[in-house]
């Protein structure tokens, strides 16, 4: 998930860090699920944090019954992904739930960068024919496309720290999720409300930035670094 | 929610043991094309209401205002099909569309074919954008293709059938106070006291317009013109009506709509065949309406009036 020349964490297992790292978006979901639902009746119809809540909630028990460690990172993650599909269910759960279950696929090995940005790819190529959606449609994709874009060629040039490659990855996360304040919703039930969208920021956007968050702040304890992101106010 | 409507309705549906699915009691039923939808709960009756003879053989229900997963769709086929094909009635939103597309990858050899329901007038046909939504005018896409199913119709003639009833349906809602879905627990938008909103969504999305509240008569004009519109009806033409109460619409004031909307019908020279008015799809506890027109010609008026069985509607021989 970070440079190529070191594992995350020595002591935690990717398996262990994956699953770390789902908590940790779960907790922060249930902090801020009220904002994201109001963020959704702005624009929506005002069921995006606590759908993402329930099926966050279902993941952590699937979670919790599992053998970890004898567990292949993949496989994790496919659970997680299957997990929130049928909890979350909704455009959200094809999305979000279906990304994760497609582009488990590409973690061969483990948690090392090149693994995550391969899953990255493959996670925005799902949502990208999924939901038939372009940059500037007021979406997700608005916040992850410039994330996972600088991750990748941080990695592919190799010289950035791990933690100075997703305190990037997060900065340009939230610029895109501020991005789509200033843009009319062009796809899902936000597109109905044509120009009053706009001033408002897309929830699943903002959602991403949060796990961009999450990802930076967990390498930043992982490689025991200090640097502070160059990232904006939060949103 | 759905264990009490089978209690309610027992004997005609069942729910199959860990689904969220309402089937007929004799589903899978044998030598017909099965007709199936889903969607949110919040609609009630919408959608397991319309499930019983000459109508659905099942639907699949999701939480509130959200699209069931792909795998309860999956299950849904699997419980209604018995190799004679399945059409799936889908409302145009992006999740039961997403949910479904993919419930047809996950079962993958039964013949599953679906159409999409757009009869929300209020809503643009950009391009590049979702495209009008599905609203009260599925009940009648339900009752045609299920009529037609019914009469041992193959899978591609149900759904070419169904297709002709989009083509001919249109929808215009207005709303006089926002719905509350439970787990958000308050007001999905706020309108003021002497304020509607024209052109709403069943789930609380925003209109066309908001105005101020006028008399019946006025808002059911505001309502009709659009639908009339859209529909391009001329004098001799023939529909049917649907006057929805969006969930918390007093029945007298729905029938005082349905009177302005017969008269500025008849005015038009345009003759009722059938006449729905009551709560066909609701949006919790919203107060408002819709209208709903439906363009006839005589082979999907005798599917109309096909015999159907089911709780919420009933048409006899």
């Amino acid at each position: 998930m970070t440079g190529s020349d070191t594992s995350v964490q020595q002591d935690l297992s990717s398996e262990a860090l994956i699953v770390k790292l789902v908590e940790r978006i779960a907790r922060r979901v249930d902090d801020e699920k009220e904002y994201l639902t109001e963020l959704d009746s702005k624009i929506g119809d005002a069921d995006f944090g606590v759908n993402l809540d329930r099926g966050l909630t279902a993941v952590l028990e699937e979670l919790d019954g599992m053998d970890v460690e004898s567990t292949f990172a993949a496989e994790i993650v496919e659970t997680v992904g299957r997990v929130l599909m049928s909890e979350m269910a909704g455009s959200s759960g094809i999305l979000f739930g279906g990304g994760l279950m497609t582009a488990s696929a590409e973690i061969k090995g483990g948690t090392d960068a090149e693994s995550f940005v391969a899953f990255a790819w493959a996670y925005v190529d799902h949502v990208e024919e999924k939901g038939d959606v372009s940059i500037g449609a007021k979406t997700m994709f608005d916040a992850i496309v410039p994330a996972v874009n600088l991750l990748s060629k941080s990695v592919e040039h190799d010289e950035r720290s791990p933690a100075e490659t997703t305190g990037a990855a997060l900065a340009a996360a939230r610029r895109g999720a501020k991005f789509t304040s200033t843009l009319e919703a062009k796809k899902g039930r936000a597109s109905y409300v044509e120009s009053r969208s706009i001033g408002h920021p897309d929830p699943g956007a903002v959602f991403t930035a949060i796990v961009f968050e999450e990802i930076h702040s967990l390498v930043q304890e992982a490689t025991d670094q200090d640097i502070a992101a160059d990232v904006d106010d939060p949103l | 929610m759905l264990n009490g409507f089978v209690a309610a309705h027992d004997g005609r549906v069942r729910r199959p043991d860990d689904t969220d699915l309402v089937v007929r009691s004799d589903a899978p039923v044998e030598g017909k094309v099965s007709v199936v939808t889903g969607g949110g709960s919040g609609h009630e009756p919408m959608h397991a209401g319309y499930v019983g003879s000459g109508m659905l053989d099942g639907a699949a229900a999701g939480a509130i205002f959200t699209s069931p997963p792909a795998t309860e769709f999956a299950d849904l086929i699997d419980e209604v099909d018995n190799g004679s094909g399945v059409l799936a009635v889908i409302k145009n939103y992006e999740g039961d569309i997403m949910n479904f597309e993919t419930a047809i990858d996950l079962v993958g050899d039964a013949d599953v074919e679906t159409v999409i329901v757009d009869d929300d007038v209020a809503v643009s046909e950009e391009t590049d954008k979702t495209g009008r939504r599905g609203v009260a005018g599925t009940i009648l896409v339900h009752k045609i293709a299920g009529a037609k199913a019914a009469q041992g119709a193959s899978l591609s003639e149900v759904r070419k059938v169904a297709e002709r009833v989009i083509e001919n349906v249109a929808s215009m809602g207005v709303a006089l106070t926002s719905c509350t879905p439970p787990e958000k627990g308050s007001s999905t938008f706020q309108l003021g006291d002497e304020e509607i909103e024209l052109g709403i969504g069943i789930h609380g999305e925003p209109g066309i317009e908001r105005t101020q509240l006028d008399s019946a008569d006025e808002v059911t004009e505001q309502l009709a013109a659009p639908v009339v519109e859209d529909l391009e009806l001329s004098a001799g033409d023939e529909v049917a009506v649907i006057v929805n109460g969006l969930g918390n619409t007093p029945l007298g004031e729905l029938y005082v709509v349905n009177r302005k909307l017969d008269d500025i019908l008849s005015d038009a020279d345009v003759d009722v065949y059938r006449s729905l008015v009551g709560e066909y799809c609701t949006s919790l506890d919203m107060s408002g309406c819709s209208i709903t027109l439906l363009e006839l010609d005589e082979e999907l008026k005798e599917l109309l009036d096909y015999p159907a069985a089911t709780p919420t509607l009933t048409i006899r021989e």
